[in-house]
This record gives structure tokens, sequence and C-alpha cells, in this order.
């Protein structure tokens, strides 16, 4: 294992549009296990960014604490990151997001942090459809505190020391749907084909994105048994589709057999193009989503891919009726109502 | 019989009420009266926690000499719930006056030989005037009002130029109003001797002071300190707060083009995540707050330890109610103290501001904002229920048009791109605040990580245990210069005099400086400070220093005030003596004269028998 990151790149490497190779989307090296599901999404996000021809500083990175919770460490160093505490990341995005609407939030987070300790928060930002990227690193385990379950483990599975969880999984893709959140993906570390393009549709969705991603955990829960593991996942998936992110102005040049494709127009204009697999389900319609969901459940199936998204949202900003400038930005000029407004004031408490 | 015989602009009134009749309003109508007759007053509302149906009472001391603390003894207590009616007799000052609703005979257990009845028919004069159930209820209230202005002599013209105010826009509702009030003047007049020997006459003692409540004044401050976010879950007594700010920023705050807000206030669904919330804010360069109370503190306990640690400004707005656990929700106490300095596990301290009045609720919530992002850590605003919730007679508010945010230390792009390599943490000017930048500033210069856990100078994560000692000590020379910067304390005497000093905060300030004039008089003379913030400065302990006994004010059962003078100053405890007041009421300055009394007879006894 190698401790430092080679600096050298090679001269050639090509560009994006702003003239930045992929390594200036990379972080510090990573701490966690080889083989870790973890690093893979981070290299997913790190190509979305990349591809997306995103500024680093114009990112904000927020986590709460676990192993997933380290990992904003791992990517994008040129953008600010704050790894908070245990389960409130949503609220610290909340606010900072209030603070600088112009800001792209990408929120991580894992099982324990979103689906136990984090529970109500991660409910709530759902509700106010807070404008950001929110992924969990789900693999049913506590890593940090070497392998406990978590409340994603399904009832069933076996973990390293051999212990069958006894209790009920929380399924945060269908509560994600029910919630109301406007994008909601389900994928697999070990894809990054579907991982990359379904980062940059939720990278570009206005509104609250989720993508639930099972991320293997090689030390403590990719045991026989398990049903996070490598071995199951592979065995186990099922996509509702493969698709294709198409940024705004880019000609659409692969073509598809009518019927089979749709193109999911984003916000901005960039367009999906989904290959549906899954038979009779509408990534428009929350109940369809959900019954997609639960019948590749009870068939023991993983369904990945685009699950449900709305191409026009109203985000909390929106909502609140917030101006368009950033608040952080605002002067005191325009802040404060100054010493004519006080007189005024006194006056009426008289 | 006689109630201070005589007693102009002395006296204090109750109203015990049934929680959710309206009578707040026709309450707080006879306070304001008082207060445009230009007498002082003050009101404390004594409230259950409930919406409807629970007895409720409002007490109202006037004074000439404007003592604005509570006081002992009731002079006239104007009883309109028979729930708690026995209770509200019984707490009639001898000589003092009961007025009752005489729609029904007042039963022989009642009647106490000691003081005056005064009966109206409250209910049957509404009956017979009102048809509808709601207006006989409201105008029931100001029908005891009228009774009031003809009994204590208040001038009928300052209630039409009330009514004309509250009204305006609803002119319909004035005429049956001013007739309510004529109703319960016309039947006093006919009935008893009026006025009162205790009544009120016109003074021009208020000058130019207002009449607010705290939270109001905490709301408005964060307004013109230029709050743009603002969290928060609902809690008594602090909920109003954030009320205010909504009221005020509706007012103030709204593009007049776009109709579009320059602030956002967010719901939160607890403590926790309305803090949280707040710290994200301002880590992306937005000032921003919340307001709670004790519970609320408790669990916002983890976050606050992150401000302090992660070095982000936050202002907290405490409301202090009676605790421990749910406590007393509508009743008041000085209880969190020790819970706010010393917030969260580990080291930590944090910095506290505390008002004593609307106008300092005002100026120091303006403060905060200031403090909190020039020392980048939180600041925490000590106000209680007592000032928070009520009324006071306050100096008005003041704003210095010149005076600008001071933001602290944040490095703009311009700088980042010339300085070489920039340390978060880097302790560059040698008074323990380093530099921040806000999110999205610069390309390639200035982004760093933020967390809770030990770093180095320049936020790389680290658990060398120098790295982890030289934050912790930098933290402290934070804490040192941030003694510099917080508000010194009140002195209310250019040199020492005297042997023996006493030392409160908040809203003991009322009640303590009544007693000092009260000791005077007995030939107790106490030289006083009044402390306003935490971490102490050299003042304090100056003071201190210079007396041989200090009496510490606290209105918890703990001495916390106390406790932390001790722990901060390494003062000897024998020096410290405390007066408490924790029952939920708020302090008198009865009870801080009978302690010092008492204490200091007892010492000269002590000291008779060794000589």
């Amino acid at each position: 294992m190698t401790y430092v990151r080679p600096k050298f790149r090679h001269p050639e490497l090509p560009k994006n549009k702003l003239g930045y190779t992929l390594s200036y989307y990379e972080g510090a090296l990573s701490t966690l296990c080889a083989g870790c599901g973890h690093d893979s999404i981070s290299a997913a996000i790190v190509q979305a960014c990349y591809d997306l021809d995103i500024e680093p500083h114009k990112v904000a990175k927020l986590s709460g604490i676990g192993c997933s919770s380290k990992t904003p460490a791992y990517f994008l160093s040129n953008s600010h990151g704050f790894n908070s505490v245990h389960g409130r990341m949503p609220s610290v995005a909340t606010g900072a997001n209030l603070a600088n609407r112009d800001l792209k939030y990408i929120g991580i987070s894992g099982d324990g942090d979103t689906a136990s300790i984090g529970m109500g928060q991660f409910v709530h930002v759902i509700r106010r459809n807070l404008n950001m990227l929110y992924v969990v690193m789900n693999n049913g385990c506590y890593g940090l505190t070497k392998g406990q379950d978590s409340a994603t483990a399904d009832a069933g599975s076996k973990n390293k020391t051999g212990q069958v969880n006894l209790f009920q999984s929380i399924d945060l893709a269908s509560l994600a749907i029910e919630l109301g959140a406007t994008f909601v993906a389900q994928s697999f570390s070990g894809d990054k084909q579907q991982l990359v393009p379904l980062m940059k549709a939720a990278m570009k969705h206005q509104g609250f994105a989720f993508i639930n991603v099972i991320s293997p955990c090689v030390t403590f829960n990719n045991n026989v048994g398990s049903t996070k593991s490598y071995d199951y996942v592979r065995e186990h998936v099922e996509a509702t589709g493969t698709l294709d992110f198409v940024p705004m102005m880019s000609e659409i040049t692969t073509e598809y057999a009518e019927g089979s494709t749709e193109h999911l127009v984003l916000h901005d204009g960039s367009i999906i193009e989904l290959h549906k697999l899954a038979d009779g389900w509408d990534p428009h319609n929350r109940i369809s989503a959900i019954n997609a969901v639960q019948h590749a459940k009870a068939k023991n199936e993983i369904l990945t891919g685009l699950l449900y998204m709305e191409k026009e949202t109203t985000d909390l900003h929106d909502m609140l009726g917030t101006t368009d400038i950033p608040l952080n930005s605002l002067t005191k000029e325009i802040l404060c109502p100054g010493s004519g407004k006080l007189k005024e004031l006194n006056d009426s408490l008289r | 019989m006689s109630a201070g015989s005589n007693s102009v602009n002395d006296f204090v009134v109750r109203f015990a009420n049934v929680n959710g009749t309206g009578s707040a309003s026709a309450n707080f109508l006879f306070t304001k009266s008082i207060f445009r007759m230009g007498i002082p007053v003050t009101p404390k509302n004594i409230f259950p926690s409930n919406i409807q149906g629970l007895p409720t009472w409002y007490e109202v001391r006037v004074s000439e000499k404007g003592y604005l603390g509570r006081r002992e003894g009731i002079d006239l207590m104007v009883c309109v719930n028979p729930q708690s009616m026995m209770n509200d007799v019984k707490s009639v000052k001898k000589g003092g006056y009961f007025l009752y609703d005489s729609t029904k005979k007042l039963h022989d257990e009642f009647i106490r030989e000691d003081i005056n009845y005064i009966g109206i028919p409250l209910m049957e004069m509404c009956n017979r005037e009102f048809n509808d159930a709601r207006q006989r209820q409201l105008f029931k209230n100001i029908i005891y009002v009228g009774a009031l202005c003809g009994l204590l002599d208040i001038e009928v013209s300052v209630f039409e130029g009330l009514f004309a105010e509250q009204f305006k826009g609803k002119e319909k509702l004035i005429a049956p109003n001013m007739k309510s009030l004529q109703m319960g003047i016309d039947y006093v007049k006919q009935n008893f001797s009026c006025p009162l020997n205790i009544r009120v006459e016109r003074r021009d003692l208020l000058k130019d002071a207002i009449m607010v409540d705290g939270n109001s004044a905490c709301g408005l401050g964060a307004v013109y300190a230029g709050a743009t976010v603002a969290a928060w879950y609902p809690i008594t007594p602090s909920t109003s707060v954030v009320e205010a700010f909504m009221e005020y920023a509706a007012e103030y705050r709204v593009d007049p083009q776009t109709g579009k807000k320059n602030y956002a206030i967010v719901q939160a669904e607890d403590e926790l995540a309305a803090i949280g919330m707040v710290i994200g804010a301002n880590w992306n360069g937005a000032r921003s707050f919340t307001a709670t109370s004790g519970p609320g503190v408790s669990l916002m306990n983890e976050f606050l330890g992150l401000g302090y640690f992660a070095e982000i400004p936050a202002v907290l707005i405490d409301v202090q109610r009676a605790g421990p656990s749910t406590g007393m929700p509508t009743r008041v106490q000085q209880s969190d103290i020790l819970e706010a300095a010393y917030a969260s596990h580990g080291d930590t301290k944090q910095i506290l501001v505390i008002p004593s009045t609307p106008r300092e609720c005002f100026e120091m919530t303006a403060d905060a904002f200031d403090l909190a992002e020039q020392l980048q850590t939180p600041v925490i605003v000590m106000t209680d229920l007592d000032l928070g919730m009520n009324d006071h007679v306050s100096p008005p508010f003041e704003w210095d048009d010149k005076r600008i945010f001071h933001r602290g230390k944040v490095l703009t792009a311009d700088f980042l791109e010339n300085m070489p390599k920039f340390g978060r943490y880097l302790d560059v000017d040698g008074d323990g605040i380093p530099y921040r930048t806000y999110p999205g500033t610069h390309p390639t210069k200035g982004a760093f990580f933020t967390r809770g856990t030990s770093r180095d100078e320049y936020a790389a994560y680290t658990e060398d245990a120098g790295a982890y000692k030289r934050n912790m000590d930098r933290l402290m020379v934070k804490w040192e210069t941030a003694k510099k910067m917080v508000h010194a304390p009140e002195l209310y005497q250019h040199k020492n005099h005297h042997g023996n000093g006493i030392l409160f905060y908040g809203t003991s300030k009322y009640a303590a400086e009544e007693a000092i004039d009260l000791l005077k008089e007995q030939g107790i003379h106490l030289d006083a400070i009044r402390i306003k913030s935490f971490p102490f400065n050299s003042t304090v302990e100056q003071f201190i220093a210079a007396h041989d006994k200090v009496f510490v004010v606290d209105q918890n059962r703990d001495a916390q005030m106390r406790s932390l003078l001790m722990i901060e100053l390494g003062i000897n405890p024998e020096k410290l003596t405390s007066i408490l007041s924790y029952d939920g009421m708020p302090i008198t300055a009865d009870l801080i004269q009978q302690s010092i009394t008492n204490n200091l007879s007892i010492h000269k006894v002590k000291e008779g028998t060794l000589s």
C-alpha cells in the first residue's frame, strides 16, 4: 500500500472545458481499507465533477461521522469540506445552502449516519427539498467501530462473526421516494458505468437528489451470508435501465430503438437518456417507483439505477421566497434598517 | 384600614384571571395607561404552561422611585378567577383591597377583616349590555380596567388615546371599549369613595423611555446586526425571539423591487437541527442565529462543542427558564449559567453576554454577532423569561449608522492570491484568532476541511500530541483575547468605598439596585458591580479583590455564578456570599435586603463573641 500519492501527472492528460485535468478533482489519499466500496464512490464523484466542468471551489462537501463521512477528504481538495457531527450533516448543509444558494452541495453520509442517528434530519431535509446531492454509502454495518449491524442490514443477513441480524432493514430509497424526494436513485459502488451518469444527473437536478449506493465493507461485511457483500450484490443487482447523461448543448449521437429509450430533460436542459429495462416502471410516477423497488425486493433483488425524478421542483429557497442573491453577500446597507426606522419604532413603543 | 396609607404612585396590583379569556390585552392596557401617565411601572406575567383554563396572574408594580423589580405584597387584587380565589384573598396585604365580581355573593370563607372589598357585578353588567358570549367575556375585562381607572384616578383621556391606537383601522371597536370602560368608572364612582388611598398622579419620570419585552428586542437586534439565517425550534420562553425577528424582517428586509426576502427562517425539526443550521450558515459566511431555552441548550451541546473546537461563529439566545429537565417552563431562573459557560464535552468554554434591559437585549444581540465572528466561536446571549417575555420600561433603542459589521478575520480572493500558504488554524497575529475563508472564494487557494477532530495549523487531520496541545493552548490565548473584547461590567461607583460589595447580573439588576438603596437607609453601604459577560474581564477580578466580602446574587439554587467566579478567578469561597432566589418568581429587593442584613448581623454577633 502506498502512503503518498505521486504528484507526477502525464502532461498530456486530457482537460475539461475549464482546462482542468481529472487529477485536479482528486482529494487526499484515502485512509479507508483497501478495496472499500466508498473509494469507488469518491472516484465517481471526481469523474462526474470533471465531466460536468464544475469549478471545484464552487462545491461545498459536507458529511457526518463514520467511514463514509471521511470520504469528502478524498475528493475535490479545492472545495471547502465540513466533517460535522454524527447524523447532523443535513442540518449543516441546510444552513450552508441557505447562506449561499450559488454553490453546489454534496452531502456524504453512511447507513449509520443516516438511517439511525441521523434519521430525523434525513427525513426533514427531504421534506424541505434542499438543493443538494445526498449520497449514502451503504454497507449495512458500522465500519469504524468494527462491524456492528446497522439499520440497513437486511433481516437474516449474517455478519463477519456469524451473527444473524434479527431486525427489519430500513429501505432508504423507498423512504426517500415516499417522503417526497424529487430525485432518487440506487446504485452499487462496483458499477461505475451506472454510478457516474447517475451522479451527473443528480448534480444537475434542481432540488434534493438522493443516491443510495450499496458499498460493501471489505473488512467487516463481505462474508458469505451477508447481503451487502460484493458477491451477493453482484448476483442480486437488477437495474431499472441503463442510462447516459447528455449535458445541455451536446449533440445526441447514440440512437436506440424507439420505445425502449426515454429522454428525461433536467432543469438546465441536460438530458438523461434512459434505456429502460424494468417493465411497467415510470420514473416520473412515485407509486410506480416504489412498486418497482418493492417488487425487486420481493424477489431478493436490489433494484438500481434511476428510480424517480421530477423535472421542475421548488427548492427550499423558492419555498421560502429568499432573494436570488446569496444571503452571505448582502451588505449592511441592504440588511440594516438604520437609525431612522429605529426612531419610528421607539415612538411606537411609548 | 390603610394600604401604605395614602400611597401615591407606589403600589402593586395583581390580576387573577383564567388563561385564554383575553385578559392579557386588558391587563396590558392598564399597565400602558400608567406608563402614559409618566410613572415607572413594571408588569410581570405569571402564567401557566397551558393554553386555556388554568389560573394566570398579572402583577403590576407602580413605583414613583423607579424601582422596576418585583415587590412582595399585593395592595390591590383584581380577582376574576373563582378557581384561585382562596389563595388570592390570602395574598392581599393587610389593609389592601380585593376587587371581585359581585354578581354572586362572596362566601364567608373569602372574608377577611383586615382588607377592603370592592364588589362589582361584572358579569351582570356585561350580560345586560352585550349579547354575544365572546364580547361579554372581553368587555368584562375592560369594565374592571375602567373600575381601576376610577379607583386609582387614571386619566380617562389616556385610555381614549390607547384605544385609538389599538383599534386603528378597526375604529368600530373604539366605542364599545370606551363604553365598557365608562361602565366601570361610573360604577365605582357611584358605589365607592374614589380615588382610593392608593392612586396615581401624573408625572414626567419616564422621559424618552420605551416599553417593550426583551425577546422582541433580541429579534430586532438580530435584524439590525444583519442576521440573514434564523433556524429555530419552538420552546417557551424563547419562541417570541424568532417570531419578532420574523415580524421585523418582514417589515424591513423584503426587497421592494422583487418582493423577495433578504433573510431565511427555518423552523427546524428539533434544537439539534436548529443549531446545526446556524453552524452551517455561519460557516458559509452568513450571520445566523437561533433562540432556545435550557432544554434546547442541553440538546445543542454537541454542536456548541463543534463550534468552539472547529471555530465557527454562532449566536444563540438562551431565554432561561426554571429547570432542571422540563422544570417550570413558564417561570424564571438564571440556572443555565454553568451549562452554557461550559457547554459540550471536553475542555470547552463559551462566550456569554448577559443583558438586563430590553435596550441591552437589542445591543448585546447585535454585539454578539460581531463577537462571534471576530472570535470565531459561539456566543450565547443569556437572557431569561422575566426579561424576555415581560414588558419592561427601558431606555430607547439606539443605533449608530456609522457602525460597521465586524466580520472578523476573513480572507478575500485577492488576499489569498498574494499570500504564501494559508493555514486555517495558524495564529498569525498572536491573539489566538486565526484567519478563515468562506467556501467559494478562490479556485485554488483557501479551501480547507472543517472538522471536529484534531487537526494541525493547516487544518490537516492529526492525532499528533504536540499539534493537538498547541491547538488547545491557542484556544486559551483566544480566550484571553476575548476577555478584552466582551462587555465590561457596570460599576456603580467611580472608586470602591466600602468593605463589602454586591455582584449581580441579568434581571437581578432591578431588585439589587433597589436593595442597595434600602440597605443604605439602614446604614449598610455596599459597592456594586453588574456582570455583563463571560469570560470575566479584569474589572471583575479587581472588584472582588478590593472587597472583604462580596454578596453574589444568583437566581438559581446552586449559586452558579459564584461557582463560575471561583473556578475561573480562583477566588476563596469564603469571600463570596450567595444570595439565592430560585422559586421561579423574579427576585425581590426584599429578599436581597433581608439576606444581607441577616448575614451582616450574624457576622457582627460572631465578631462580638470573639472579641
